[in-house]
């Protein structure tokens, strides 16, 4: 099996984020992997070990797939440190503020080019949180979409099934190759990159492409932020000690602000 | 006038509030029609419960596809619509259904597309409050049909009765879109608590609870109120994965937002900090997540919410 796993490169979640010119300013914060990325790449990995696994010259390959500038390189290197086999990084500098129909305009001429049998991905960045990027790469190549998966089985010979986990319910759904996939969290625990994983993975090929070598073109962003505005911070209210009373006292607080 | 398309959003075969408030959206842009898709049979009695707010039509398509095929067959359904009738805008509730079928409609349809809003505008300029609720944007779709999913719970809704005309229609469903095949369903198990994202007020419980959500859920009922819990709480096993609020899990806006022994973190914060009133129980007067409360009580959770139960219940009875 061919498998690809779409990865992007994310701010820290615990960094604060800042609105510059209408796009996040991705430049002056730390970046890491995307969290929900792993799950994809740890399922990825899971996939090709269940049936004969992903070493070199073997039956299966992994390979991480990305968009993004030139320090992505860093998240894509940190899914190869975890097991995958190698990578391709699209960075050109036409794609900054990409929307998530550009970006996976770009990712479907990428994944098309491969022919791979699965794509797996999170379901969403922990920045934009659109969860839209695996649908829509779904749509573009005409694949079957197998999303918000919290369980996923693979038949070597050609068909995947899932368990699909939203607030809609549970879903068993299944398709014959080649699929998009996307996990949710809690699929499955990603491993720490081993030392032996974070050596190797420095030997590892990033194949990183411009636009014209992806065969793709630019395309602005089809929405436009007119303007951002940071919140004002909430301020702190009124705070009581329970010496046996601050069960009622929240009562009170209920009453009086009329929610109850 | 422009027409405005509006899917509507359905639970147990009942129209959901979230239609009415999609449709209160819409009606600021154009006349509302609300695209109901059924199985076979089934629209009539579907159509029949989008009867609140202001919709001018109700279009149904029936296909047992939906069923059978999900978001793909849904998406290629209300792109053939938006293709041949050309509305001004398209919402779809923003879930995880709502989110991927408005994906693949600005894919299909070559249109821009703007997730998670909180209110549209008359000219289609959507709000969205992102970064975990800490920054609000403006912004409007330049190509295409604006398609946006609107956070159920953020529009005011109006909830007069409206009787639509309803119209049979025919849309095209694709071969690629029925790739993926859907062999069972069921419906999310239902304590009789309200859906998470859509509650008025949520009560949640996190490391404090020590795995006991006993006292929490016992509140959260005298309060009506859904059940949440921090990522803590989830990934320690003592609470469903599903009802995670926080920055990986589900961001929720009540009218009133309890946390019970929860500290705090940036991840649960943004999830949670655009609800309009936070209370916080917390025995760590430290607990950072006491800066953004209205309402703190430092206190064991343990002893303030049984008391703030019988409370509650004495009040209501």
């Amino acid at each position: 099996m061919k498998i690809a796993v779409c990865v992007k490169q994310v701010p820290d979640s615990w960094a604060e984020k800042k609105m510059v010119n209408g796009v996040l300013d991705r430049e002056n914060v730390d970046a890491v992997l995307n969290d929900l990325d792993e799950y994809a790449v740890e399922e990825a990995l899971r996939i090709a070990e269940a049936h004969g696994g992903n070493e070199e010259g073997g039956a299966h390959t992994v390979t991480v797939i990305s968009m993004g500038p030139d320090r992505a390189t860093e998240a894509v290197r940190k899914a190869l440190s975890m097991g995958a086999n190698d990578a391709i990084l699209v960075s050109d500098s036409a794609l900054a503020g990409s929307d998530a129909l550009a970006t996976s305009s770009v990712l479907a001429k990428v994944i098309a080019d491969g022919a791979y049998d699965l794509v797996i991905c999170g379901t969403e960045s922990t920045d934009a949180r659109m969860s839209v990027v695996p649908a829509m790469i779904s749509a573009r190549l005409g694949w079957a979409q197998l999303t918000f998966a919290s369980k996923v089985t693979v038949d070597p010979a050609g068909k995947v099934s899932i368990t699909r986990v939203t607030e809609a319910g549970v879903d068993e759904i299944s398709a014959a190759f080649p699929v998009v996939i996307s996990v949710v969290e809690k699929i499955n625990e990603p491993r720490y990159p081993s030392f032996k994983g974070i050596m190797a993975a420095k030997k590892k090929v990033i194949d990183q492409k411009d636009l014209a070598a992806v065969g793709a073109s630019a395309q602005s962003a089809w929405s436009q932020v007119n303007d951002a505005t940071p919140r004002p911070a909430r301020a702190a209210g009124v705070k009581v000690t329970d010496e046996g009373n601050g069960g009622q006292d929240l009562v009170n607080f209920l009453a009086e602000k009329k929610l109850i | 006038m422009s027409t405005v398309f509006i899917l509507a959003d359905f639970s147990s075969d009942k129209s959901t509030k979230t239609t009415a408030e999609l449709a209160a959206a819409g009606a600021r842009i154009g006349a509302v029609t609300a695209v109901v898709l059924a199985g076979s049979g089934k629209g009539a009695a579907l159509a029949a419960t989008v009867n609140q707010g202001p919709i001018a039509s109700v279009l149904v398509i029936e296909s047992d596809d939906f069923a059978f095929h999900g978001v793909a067959a849904s998406a290629d359904a209300l792109a053939s619509l938006v293709k041949e009738k050309s509305p001004a805008a398209v919402l779809i509730a923003s879930h995880a259904f709502g989110k991927e079928v408005a994906a693949r409609v600005a894919v299909l349809t070559e249109s821009g597309i703007i997730t998670d809003a909180v209110d549209v505008a008359a000219d289609c300029t959507a709000t969205q409050l992102v970064f975990g609720g800490s920054t609000t944007v403006h912004s409007k779709v330049s190509h295409g049909v604006a398609i946006i999913t609107v956070r159920p719970n953020s529009v005011e809704a109006d909830f007069s009765a409206s009787t639509p005309a309803i119209e049979n229609g025919t849309a095209t469903i694709g071969n690629d879109a029925k790739k993926a095949t859907i062999s069972s369903s069921q419906p999310p198990v239902k304590g009789g608590r309200p859906e998470l994202t859509e509650a008025n007020v949520v009560v949640s419980g996190g490391r404090g609870t020590d795995g006991n959500f006993a006292p929490v859920e016992a509140f959260a009922d005298s309060l009506g109120a859904a059940v949440g819990a921090s990522r803590a709480a989830t990934d320690a096993g003592w609470y469903p994965h599903s009802h995670q609020v926080g920055q990986t899990g589900k961001t929720v806006s009540p009218q009133l937002y309890v946390a019970c022994g929860i500290s705090g973190a940036i991840q649960h914060r943004a999830g949670m900090q655009t609800s309009k009133t936070i209370v916080v129980v917390n025995k760590d007067p430290e607990a950072p997540l006491f800066d953004i409360a209205d309402f703190g009580v430092i206190g064991d959770l343990f002893n303030v919410l049984p008391k703030a139960t019988e409370g509650i219940t004495a009040r209501t009875n």
